[in-house]
């Protein structure tokens, strides 16, 4: 606290001290900062005048370090931007460099990725709910919500060999079929799944001392939603109904049917209800998923994208010399510029990607829907007291692995 | 022996011995009410809890204990040295020392003095100081605010539980713990007084800066709040007096409300179990119900809590005394 005190006496004698706002440093290390958010708070007293967001402290370089990649070697990097919902990040990665190629994967690749794109929404919302929970003071769900998340990342494992930092997707499909047996434990979670959000809600929705935290706490009109570049669950909270699964569909999301969830008043609160029918939707399109799902190639059958099969190489000339070019320099992306955007569980995942014609991308761009969230955390918390300003950020879904990139 | 017992050295000699076995017990509970949290706690969020440390994690406690004895103590060069380390210690003294007044059994009080509510009520008064102080000695916004946060929230919630007190007090016509018990030979206050009883719970939970009124360290705001900047034994001594704070709670919660040592039904099975021992699962019930409390609901904002406080709390308490005076007054069941 700044005391600025004017040091000449008055006339009688008296000294005006006038006290001002004074600052708090939130963050980078503080439980609620989701990360390393450094939040330069200006407070009077209890309520927040100023929220002055700090980036970068995650910053790696990302993008000029895929300038520097082949196309096969960029695509681990998009796990690691929002580490929370991986393979959601490789799908946009994926779609831009298929569309920069020309080649579209095959159907049964494309279910794949639909059903592994809504896993990762499953994951992202069950993090982001029980931890927005855990902002506000809820300890159990958080505790609930790892065990699920657990059995999802299994089954992550199960497709791609890796826990976290997948790197499943491909341009031109997935990097392998599905093992045996686990379309079936997929669909056995999806029934128990429901039963876990019933009880998170029973924990959170209805709870007074929850809903007193939340509603009318952050509120951004449509229009307001709009203007600060807002998307996903963030924006439809506001009574947009804007989702790039139905606005301009990729994949297989045409065939499928779900809802698009939307709220009203754009609160703290309903950003919390629209994730939760988030995931409820989420599950109907991983049992359409699982139920339509045809037999068939999981990749492009070109050799000159896609690596031969391991038994041809052993006979084939030209499919050791395919692979050996593929693993070494890589493929070659014509010349052009994409911009390919996905509905990532956090709201519009972009990736602008400038081929020059060599193995390498010349540029690439990505859109963080978290960066454009976090701006409006000034527009949110100003007004509000600084427990509100916690679950402003939590109701934002931050995560600094793609807003530092 | 009769006259060295009467002698000054005697009864010193007695009180010693009498604390001992009081603050040895409590100390003990002390160490496993953190263990019963911890492992409740895990229940209800499945998972296991302390589980490594002896059978069944039971060592737990004390090896904590003795990590926390063993780390090295902070204070931070901006800190007032003094009051800095003089607040964890004034805030277990006063956990400790209100345990003089409480009956153990009828009888059993190191101290059963007249005014034992009034002793009470001062000593839990007193325990927002240590707050304050390490709040404002520790020299750290955070700390800072959690200590003004905690200071207005114990002076609301004070107020309500006063107006509490008093309405049992008028059932019983005594400030004496023991009377207050002997009351309730007929009827345990929790059930004519039933809203009190809820209001008196949640009170002492707002008293002992427990979620959902864990405003002053307010982990996802404040860090730690008051505590931010503590670390081994000042902060142990914290963590010692909030959990002798719950437990003393809960005692005055079996005293005023759940009939103290007395047994629920006074025949056969019920009154073989001594006094002491119903007195101790009436207290564990209390825990019980602060730590499911706890892995149930989120926390409240400051200003809700100082809304719960004064704008429902405080009326509500006020009129239910006015119609429990008006009662006892009509029906003529005022004590002598």
């Amino acid at each position: 606290m700044s005391l600025s005190t004017d040091d000449t006496p008055a006339a009688g004698g008296t000294r005006t001290v006038e006290i001002d706002s004074h600052t708090i440093n939130f963050g980078p290390q503080h439980p609620a900062a989701h990360g390393v958010l450094r939040l330069i708070l200006e407070m009077q007293g209890e309520v927040v005048e100023r929220a002055d967001p700090h980036i970068g402290l995650l910053h790696r370089g990302t993008e000029k370090l895929i300038e520097h990649k082949s196309y096969l070697q960029a695509l681990p990097y998009f796990d690691r931007l929002d580490y929370v919902a991986p393979m959601a990040q490789e799908h946009a990665f994926a779609l831009a460099t298929e569309k920069l190629l020309g080649i579209q994967a095959p159907i049964r690749a494309q279910y794949i990725r639909v059903l592994f794109a809504e896993i990762s929404r499953v994951l992202n919302h069950i993090l982001n709910i029980t931890t927005y929970a855990l902002d506000v003071g809820a300890t159990t769900p958080s505790l609930w919500g790892f065990e699920q998340r657990e059995v999802l990342l299994e089954f992550y494992e199960a497709a791609s060999g890796s826990h976290y930092h997948a790197n499943y997707f491909r341009a031109g499909g997935v990097a392998k079929d599905l093992p045996a047996g686990l379309t079936e434990r997929i669909a056995t979670w999806a029934e128990q799944f429901p039963r876990f959000v019933d009880d998170i809600e029973r924990l959170l929705t209805g709870n007074r001392i929850f809903k007193q935290r939340t509603v009318d706490i952050g509120v951004m009109t449509a229009e307001e939603a709009m203007a600060w570049g807002f998307t996903g669950p963030c924006i439809r909270a506001s009574g947009c109904a804007w989702d790039l699964r139905r606005s301009q569909p990729y994949d297989i999301y045409e065939q499928l049917d779900f809802e698009i969830p939307v709220g009203t008043h754009g609160d703290c609160y309903e950003r919390y209800l629209v994730r939760i029918a988030e995931m409820r939707e989420s599950l109907k399109i991983i049992r359409q998923c699982l139920a339509q799902m045809p037999g068939g190639p999981i990749k492009v059958q070109d050799t000159k994208i896609a690596p031969p099969k391991r038994a041809e190489m052993k006979r084939s000339m030209e499919a050791l010399i395919h692979h050996f070019k593929l693993y070494s320099e890589g493929y070659h992306v014509p010349e052009g510029s994409t911009y390919t955007a996905v509905e990532a569980p956090k709201g519009e995942f972009g990736v602008f990607l400038v081929a020059d014609g060599t193995n390498r991308p010349y540029r690439c761009k990505i859109r963080a829907p978290g960066f454009a969230h976090l701006q409006a955390m000034e527009k949110l918390s100003k007004g509000h007291m600084l427990a509100d300003a916690v679950s402003v950020i939590g109701s934002l879904d931050i995560v600094f692995g793609e807003i530092d990139r | 022996m009769d006259a060295f017992l009467a002698s000054p050295i005697g009864i010193l000699a007695i009180t010693v011995a009498q604390t001992l076995a009081l603050l040895v017990p409590l100390l003990i509970g002390v160490a496993y009410m953190t263990y019963a949290e911890r492992k409740i706690m895990a229940a209800m969020q499945m998972r296991k809890g302390p589980n490594v440390v002896g059978p069944f994690g039971l060592l737990q406690p004390f090896a904590d204990a003795l990590k926390m004895l063993l780390k090295e103590t902070i204070i931070p060069s901006g800190a007032s040295r003094g009051l800095f380390i003089f607040g964890p210690m004034l805030t277990l003294i006063l956990a400790l020392i209100a345990w003089a007044v409480i009956p153990v059994n009828d009888g059993w009080a190191i101290a059963d003095i007249n005014v034992g509510v009034l002793y009470l009520l001062a000593i839990s008064s007193l325990g927002v100081y240590g707050i304050v102080i390490a709040g404002w000695a520790s020299n750290s916004k955070y700390a800072f605010l959690g200590a003004l946060r905690s200071a207005a929230q114990m002076v609301s919630y004070e107020v309500s539980m006063g107006l509490i007190i008093v309405t049992v007090l008028l059932c019983v016509g005594s400030l004496n713990l023991s009377d207050v018990v002997r009351a309730q030979k007929t009827v345990w206050f929790f059930i004519p007084l039933f809203p009190m009883f809820i209001i008196f719970f949640i009170s002492i939970l707002a008293e002992t800066n427990r979620p959902p009124f864990d405003l002053a360290e307010g982990e996802s705001e404040l860090v730690a709040g008051f505590m931010v900047e503590y670390s081994s034994m000042t902060y142990a001594l914290f963590f010692l007096g909030e959990y002798a704070n719950m437990i003393l709670m809960s005692g005055m919660t079996a005293i005023l409300f759940l009939g103290g040592w007395l047994p629920p039904f006074d025949i056969a099975p019920f009154n073989w179990v001594p006094g002491p021992i119903w007195f101790i699962l009436k207290i564990c019930l209390c825990l019980f119900a602060f730590v499911w409390v706890r892995a149930t609901f989120p926390r409240y904002r400051y200003d809700q809590l100082m809304r719960l406080g004064w704008k429902v709390f405080l009326p509500f308490t006020l009129g239910w005394l006015v119609l429990t005076a008006f009662v006892l007054k009509i029906m003529g069941w005022l004590p002598a």
